[in-house]
Parts: C-alpha cells; sequence; structure tokens
C-alpha cells in the first residue's frame, strides 16, 4: 500500500514511469543473477591466464565476459586455496556484487549474519552446512566500503573432463558468496 | 575519529539466532519489493538519492522499525523520508494517499562536515596502523566492532568520496581506502575463534599509523 502510494505520488509528478520500473524488475529478475558469476568462475578453473587476470583485476576480467554495472565497478577476486576459506558479509547494510551475483538472499541482508559473521565464521558456516577442518584459516571480508567481492572457489575433485558449461553448472550463489563449496 | 553508534552497525552483536535462510527464495517476495527497488534506481540516476543519503535515512529509521521490518521497507522508507525532506512530497501526500501511517526516519543530527585538505595515501600494504575511537554522530562506513583495534593494510583500493561528507552533499574529498585485516583475537579478545581474520574496507581518515 504505501509502495503504491509512493509510485502512484512520483509517477502523478512525472518522476517515474510504472514501465520503467517494470524494465528495471525484469531484468533483476531474469537476467542479473548468480549464473553470470558461475560463468566466470568456470573460465576461472578451465583458463590460467584468465584466472590470473581474474585475480589481478577482478572488475576488468569480470567485464571481459559482458558483466559489470551498478555494485560492481569495483571488483576484488579472492581465491580459496586448501589452506584459506574465504567468506563475504556487509556488517553495515547491504553490499553485494549486483552484476554477478544479482540481488542478495534475505538470509545475506539479515541481522544474524551480519552480526556473527564476523565474530563466529566457523561456527557460522558450519551452521549453514559448511564444517571446515581446522587447520583451513578463515579469512572475512567485510565490504563496507567501495570494494565488492566475488569468491573464486577450489574447482572440485572428479570434474576433469568437463566443459565450462558444465563446470558453470556446478557453481552456485552460496559458494560464490564463500558459505557453500560447489 | 569516527564511529557509528547506530542499530544497524551490527557486527559482533550478540543474540540474533541462527541464520535463517529459505530454499529456492525468489528476487522479490511480494511486488511491492520490486516496485522499491526500480523507484530507487530511478531516483538514484535523477540525483535525488544517493548510496550514501539512502544508507544515511536508512540507519535514522526508528531501531525498533529499522529490526522489524523486512528489508525493502527500509529502502521504501529512506527514498519516502528523502522526498520529504528534499521538498519533493510531503508527508500528508504520502498518508492520504496510503490511507494511514506512513512511517518516516528521524532527522538527521550529524554535524556539518569539515572537510580535510584532499591528501595522498599515507600507508601501504604490510604497514600496521590503528582504527580512531570516536563517537560521533551521522553517517560513516567505520564500523564499531573495529574501532580502537590494531590491523595491518593488506590492500590499497583507489580514492573515493568520504561518506561522512559525501552525506551531506558537499563535495567531499576524494580519500584513499584500504582494506586492513585484523586477526580475530584483536577483535574478540579470548572468546574468537581461532585461526580467522578479518578484512574491513576504510577510507583513511579512519586510521592512525599504529
Amino acid at each position: 500500500m504505501r509502495a503504491a502510494a509512493l509510485e502512484a505520488l512520483l509517477t502523478e509528478k512525472g518522476l517515474v514511469s510504472p514501465e520503467f520500473i517494470d524494465s528495471i524488475v525484469a531484468a533483476y529478475v531474469n537476467d542479473i543473477g548468480p549464473m553470470n558469476g558461475a560463468k566466470v568462475v568456470a573460465r576461472a578453473w578451465v583458463d590460467r591466464e584468465y584466472r590470473q587476470r581474474l585475480l589481478a583485476d577482478g572488475t576488468a576480467a569480470i567485464a571481459e565476459l559482458g558483466f559489470g554495472g551498478p555494485e560492481g565497478e569495483h571488483m576484488v577476486v579472492v581465491e580459496n586455496t586448501p589452506e584459506v576459506h574465504n567468506v563475504v558479509v556487509c556488517t553495515l547494510c547491504s553490499c553485494y556484487p549486483w552484476p554477478v551475483l544479482g540481488l542478495p538472499p534475505n538470509w545475506y541482508k539479515s541481522p544474524p549474519y551480519r552480526a556473527r559473521m564476523v565474530r563466529e565464521p566457523r561456527n557460522v558456516l558450519a551452521e549453514m552446512g559448511l564444517d571446515l577442518p581446522e587447520s583451513v584459516r578463515i579469512q572475512v571480508w567485510d565490504s563496507s566500503a567501495e570494494i565488492r567481492y566475488l569468491v573464486l572457489p577450489e574447482r572440485p575433485r572428479g570434474t576433469d573432463g568437463m566443459s565450462q558449461e558444465e563446470l558453470a553448472a556446478l557453481v552456485t550463489r552460496d559458494a560464490m558468496i564463500g558459505v557453500a563449496r560447489p | 575519529m569516527r564511529g557509528v553508534d547506530g542499530v544497524h552497525d551490527l557486527g559482533g552483536m550478540e543474540d540474533f539466532g541462527p541464520v535463517v535462510v529459505e530454499p529456492a527464495e525468489p528476487v522479490f517476495h511480494a511486488r511491492w519489493e520490486g516496485r522499491v527497488f526500480g523507484i530507487g534506481a530511478i531516483l538514484t540516476v535523477q540525483g535525488l538519492a544517493s548510496t550514501n543519503t539512502v544508507r544515511h535515512a536508512i540507519e535514522r529509521m526508528d531501531p525498533s522499525h529499522y529490526l522489524g521490518s523486512p528489508y525493502f521497507e527500509h529502502w521504501l522508507t529512506a527514498f519516502a523520508t528523502l522526498l520529504v525532506e528534499r521538498g519533493v512530497l510531503t508527508r500528508e501526500q504520502l498518508e492520504a494517499r496510503a490511507k494511514g501511517p506512513f512511517a518516516l526516519s528521524r532527522s538527521s543530527r550529524a554535524p556539518r562536515w569539515s572537510a580535510d585538505e584532499p591528501a595522498g595515501p599515507r600507508f601501504a600494504v604490510g604497514d600496521r596502523v590503528r582504527v580512531a575511537d570516536e563517537h560521533r554522530r551521522g553517517h560513516t562506513r567505520c564500523p564499531r566492532y573495529v574501532r580502537g583495534k590494531q590491523g595491518v593494510i593488506d590492500r590499497c583500493d583507489g580514492a573515493f568520496a568520504l561518506p561522512d561528507a559525501d552525506v551531506h552533499g558537499e563535495d567531499a574529498p576524494l580519500e584513499p581506502t584500504y582494506s586492513v585485516r585484523f586477526d580475530a583475537a584483536e577483535l574478540w579478545g579470548r572468546e574468537a575463534e581461532p585461526s580467522a581474520a578479518v578484512s574491513v574496507g576504510l577510507w583513511q581518515s579512519y586510521l592512525a599509523p599504529a
């Protein structure tokens, strides 16, 4: 009711058009989502030079695949290894790399995740289904300034013969936030 | 130098319980959420809203409203607040059209910002820094849980408008930003989990040499 009231008043003033809102909604429902980030990850798994470019300048390497735009202007890609696991949070609000992951799920924006991920990441990851061995160091990234992060997960074992497309299908949104492994 | 004490500044707070994950969650849970998102994109292009003014308007929500409302209601409240504050709409118009109360954020108590002279980078990767420990009204991007803590510069990022000044619509100085890595034990003491670190993006004027 209140959203409709705001839209109606702004439409009458000529400040917004319902059709333009429709097109923005459609873009984020249909075209801008984690399937984009999955293509980036799969390419990095099969192409060593791309992976190096991605880690050196995330924004430029992601743009090579055609992805960019709001909340993706300054991308840093952080790589999981057998020794280090990366996970991303925004404690102050909801910063998230829209061009590669779309809009964030509710849990990412929720007080429990934002409060606890910086304080007890190992516990929170375990609760969310990711039990990391004690030998793995956890690196949390709080995106409080202008950088937006994408986690590059480790390529799963037993995927040697797979095509880039098949690999992309293994890459989940949660793996690229760092709360799961593919 | 500055820190926020707002309810939105959640890092490290206790007793929020488990993270609740909704399986197969849609991008928007109801039609109104998408409408609010679209309105926000348009207002941003028109210069009636910006990242920092919207964030600050959300931070000025009544704390119980902030914690008790769905995410896109934060955006709705912020846009309505900014449009009323800029004289584009009135609260009476909003309430008449909504046929009921339309909660807005509280007025800003942020003092005017006296910007420092633009400065080049003061720190390099590997430098030890301490985050200034100051309580200050208004918008900032220096989270409370790192205030007064020591860390190490782990990456130098570009220069960006200082949010504390940008929120006033002034010509905010561009300031170098850094990723600063804090050991879990520095942040949380004896209760810290072993083998963990948190890296936080911070503007230069939040930092001093350690």
